[in-house]
This record gives structure tokens, sequence and C-alpha cells, in this order.
């Protein structure tokens, strides 16, 4: 009887100190609340982007009423610099990250890839959705990954993967030469792609000193580190020049 | 003494397993002949070191002189498959490539070589990709049945050939002259022309119909010929298949010749 009761209130304390680790919210290593946010400018003179002839396919001529420009290097007004695709390199404790159930789309709109640069997790679903009145092959031509090439009629879907983390894997159509584009793929779901402005923000981050690396496909790599505590939102800026 | 026999017999048979086991991976399979990894680079050493190199990767001394470029087997990637695009070919597939050569290409057929020696050559050319190890061949594609070449078929074929943009690369004439063409290279970076179908010249991955057909459904990977699997209807590609034949100066197809041990 004495043996029981002892028992009991041991048992309790168990029980409560499991559920508590289990709470979602719960301080420490699981808390991943810290955020880095930033601008990434482009200095100096922004390059003219080049106007690009879509005149040998006259269902992508037709798409564009004034001509259409070239996406490598794309300042805002204000310098901001779209297209970067900033992700954190190192820094993460091992463990490994389910890819999200939600497909990441690429469209080809006006014979041009949306959005120019893509980012992804490694396994996940890459839906490529063709809506021009034209047939389109993409064309992946990884380091890292496995290359493949479908040819895509208008409406139809179309649906692939890429198993190995790699930045970036270019991408292009050789029906329609101009068109060129980007999907980088992390193990990791610790990355962003600056927007027009070139604003970018990396959220969910559990606190810890981390190596973002910025990544533009004409302008190269630059590399920060930062140091984020339990909830804490950081600013951290990057500027590129030709 | 029996009892030391039989231990001996035992530790030979537990060695021999593991030494199978170790060695599976720089197995190949073809019909019921097994290639061997170790047979095979003394093959490769002999007879293919010059094109593709001491390591595999298409750098051998002669790979300056030729065009297009020897394959690089540490990428792994296949232009001849019977498997979809992005995915290893069959061991079939590269010991159908190894028979068959390369037409218009620096590529011969090693037919003059033993069945078992040729499954002993896609043995040791699958140890110059990790791949093989870490990944699986897709699954292998069903030729239909064809249907006859008809009038009409041609005519839908020749309509596929323009919505299909096959012309923006193999031109309006089907001469490989295409607005595109100028552009293309191969994964290599090194440009690569569109076939030309009026040439009468044997198709790359071999000449018959069915084998023009797989060529459409898995693409010809590491070049800029996509795989139109989805993009089409079995009897769309026939339709295809036979608007192409019309275009080129031997009007009879070949026969797909299938060696008995490769299928």
């Amino acid at each position: 009887m004495k043996l029981k009761s002892a028992f009991i209130p041991i048992y309790a304390l168990v029980t409560l100190s499991v559920s508590v680790a289990i709470l979602p919210g719960w301080a420490g290593p699981a808390d991943a609340s810290a955020s880095v946010k930033g601008t990434v400018k482009f200095e100096g003179v922004a390059p003219k982007p080049a106007r690009i002839d879509m005149s040998q396919d006259p269902i992508c001529a037709k798409a564009h009423p004034t001509a259409a420009t070239t996406e490598d290097i794309v300042v805002a007004a204000d310098g901001g610099l779209a297209n970067v695709v900033i992700y954190v390199s190192d820094g993460l404790a091992a463990s490994t990250f389910p890819p999200p159930q939600q497909p990441v789309v690429l469209e080809q709109k006006g014979c041009q890839y949306k959005p120019h640069v893509l980012a992804m997790q490694a396994n996940q679903k890459l839906s490529v959705v063709n809506d021009d009145g034209t047939t389109h092959n993409i064309h992946p031509t990884p380091n890292n990954n496995r290359e493949w090439n479908m040819s895509q009629p208008p409406g139809v879907p179309l649906e692939q993967t890429f198993a190995r983390a790699e930045v970036a894997v270019p991408v292009k159509c050789n029906v329609h030469p101009w068109m060129k584009g980007y999907i980088a793929v992390f193990k990791h779901p610790y990355f962003a792609v600056t927007d027009k402005d070139g604003s970018f923000e990396l959220k969910d981050l559990p606190p810890g000193t981390y190596t973002i690396t910025a990544w533009q496909e004409k302008l190269g790599t630059q590399i920060q580190k930062v140091t984020v505590a339990a909830g804490e939102a950081k600013t951290l800026d990057f500027a590129f020049k030709q | 003494m029996r009892m030391k026999l039989n231990w001996v017999s035992t530790a030979v048979i537990f060695v021999s397993i593991l030494w199978s086991v170790a060695g599976s991976a720089q197995e190949s399979h073809v019909g019921k002949l097994v290639g061997n990894a170790k047979r095979g680079k003394a093959l490769y050493v002999r007879y293919c070191i010059f094109c593709h190199g001491p390591y595999g990767d298409g750098r051998g001394e002669s790979a300056p002189y030729l065009d297009p470029k020897p394959r690089d087997f540490t990428k792994a990637v296949f232009k001849c498959r019977s498997t979809p695009s992005g995915s290893l070919p069959l061991d079939s597939d590269l010991y159908d490539t190894i028979s068959r050569g390369i037409h218009a290409s620096g590529m011969p057929s090693w037919k003059p070589l033993l069945r078992q020696e040729r499954v002993d050559l896609v043995a040791y050319i699958k140890t110059f990709s990790s791949a093989f190890q870490e990944e699986k061949p897709g699954t292998p594609l069903q030729i239909p049945p064809e249907p006859p070449s008809s009038p009409e078929s041609i005519q839908r074929g020749g309509d596929l050939f323009q919505s299909m943009n096959c012309w923006s690369c193999h031109g309006k004439d089907g001469r490989g002259y295409g607005p595109s063409a100028p552009t293309l290279t191969d994964s290599k970076g090194y440009p690569i022309t569109p076939f030309d179908f009026t040439s009468g010249t044997r198709f790359k991955c071999g000449d018959s119909d069915q084998e023009m057909f797989r060529d459409l459904v898995t693409g010809l990977d590491g070049t800029p010929m996509p795989s139109f699997e989805t993009a089409m209807t079995p009897d769309q590609r026939w339709d295809v298949v036979h608007y192409i034949r019309s275009l080129s100066a031997r009007k009879t197809a070949a026969k797909l010749k299938v060696e008995p041990i490769a299928k």
C-alpha cells in the first residue's frame, strides 16, 4: 500500500513532463520562430534589359504588345534586385525535413518562365503549366540531379521532382531558345527568392548561428553570418554590383 | 578430418555469398546472361578507352576529333533507352546500343564481340556512375502494335509535326534547318544538329518504326530532343512516325531486329 502511493506522484510527474515537451511552442530547441528579413540591392547603374525577338513563333510574339525583355538582371526603381535566391547554407542542426505536400508551380506564359527563378524543396512536386497556345519543351540541365526533357503542348499537365539539393538548375526550352529560368532545390525549408522590390524573409528559424547565402544567376554568390535568438527578428541586407 | 572439410566448405560458401553480394552492383543482366565488370574492364581498356577515356568521362585521346562527342558515363545520361526521360536505362538498353552502335556518330556496332562480352561491358560501364547503385531504371515502355501507314495517317502526322513545334528545330520541310536549330547544344555545351529526315541516314537509336516510336516517347536524353510521352497519344505518335517516314528518301523502314538474347 505504501509502495503503491509513492508510485502515483512519480508517474504523474513523468506524464506531465512528457506532455509539456510535446506541447508546441515549448521553449527550447524546438522553438523555430526566429526570422531573418532584408533587401537585396543592385549598386550602380542598372543594365538595360535586352529586347527579345520572338518573331519565330507568332503565338509568342502576339502575347507581348510591347516587346518582351530579358530577366537575367531585374532592378526596381529604388535599386531593389529581384530573383535572388536567399538560403541557409550552413548552421542547421542535422535533421531531415519532409517535403511540403503543396506542389510549386512553374508557369510558361508569354513564352517566358513565371517565376523566372523558382525555389523548392528536394522531392517536392514541381507542377509545370503551359498557359501559351504553343508547344514548349521543358528541359532542366542539372549538375547534381537527373536531366529530363519533356514536350508540353497547351493544357497538358506535367509533374516532376528533383531528388537532390542544387543551386540552381538551369531550365530551358529548346523550341524557344530565349526561354531561360532557374530552379533552386534545397534539403530544408529555409530559403526565399527576392520579390520585385528585392525584399525577402526567412521564417520559422530555430535559434542559432547561420551562414546565409545570396545567389544571383549573373552576379554570383555572397555570404553573411547571422545569429538569431529564439523568436528574434533580424535584418540582413545584401548588395550586388556588376 | 571430416569436420575440418565441412568447416572449410562452409567458409568457402560464406565467402562466395559475400562476394556475390558485394559484386551485385557491378553486374549486368541481359536475358539469361550475367555480365561481370572485371571482365568488362579488360574489354573496355582494349576497345573503348580511346574515345570514352580511362575514367569513362568521354575524354579519351580521340575525343577531340569526334562529333558528336563520346558519351560521358559518369553522368549516367543516355540517349537510347526504353525508360522515361530522366531515368536510368535498362541493362538491355545499354547492350542494344553497344550492339547496334550509334548511327551518324563515331560509335560503331560491336556485334563482332561475343554477346557475353557485350554484357560484361555493360557491367563495367555502370561502375562509372554511382547513380546505378542509388537509383533504379524507370518502367520500360511497351510498344503497341503499329497501325498500317496511310495518306490520312501521314496527313495527321504532318499536322502534329506543326502543332508539336517539331519544325522549330527540324524545319518545316524536315531538313533540320528550323529557326531554333543554330542555338541547340548537347548537355556538354557542344553544338548539335537536328536530324535531317530527308537524308535517308539511319536514325541514331535504331531505324525501325518501333524504335522511332520509342524515341518519341523517351526523348534522347542529353540532347534537345524531348520526350512526347504525355504530349501525344500512342496513335498520334504512330502518325508522326508515318509522316517522318514519308519525308525520307528511303521509304521502307528497317525491320526491328531483335536478338534472341536481348529481349
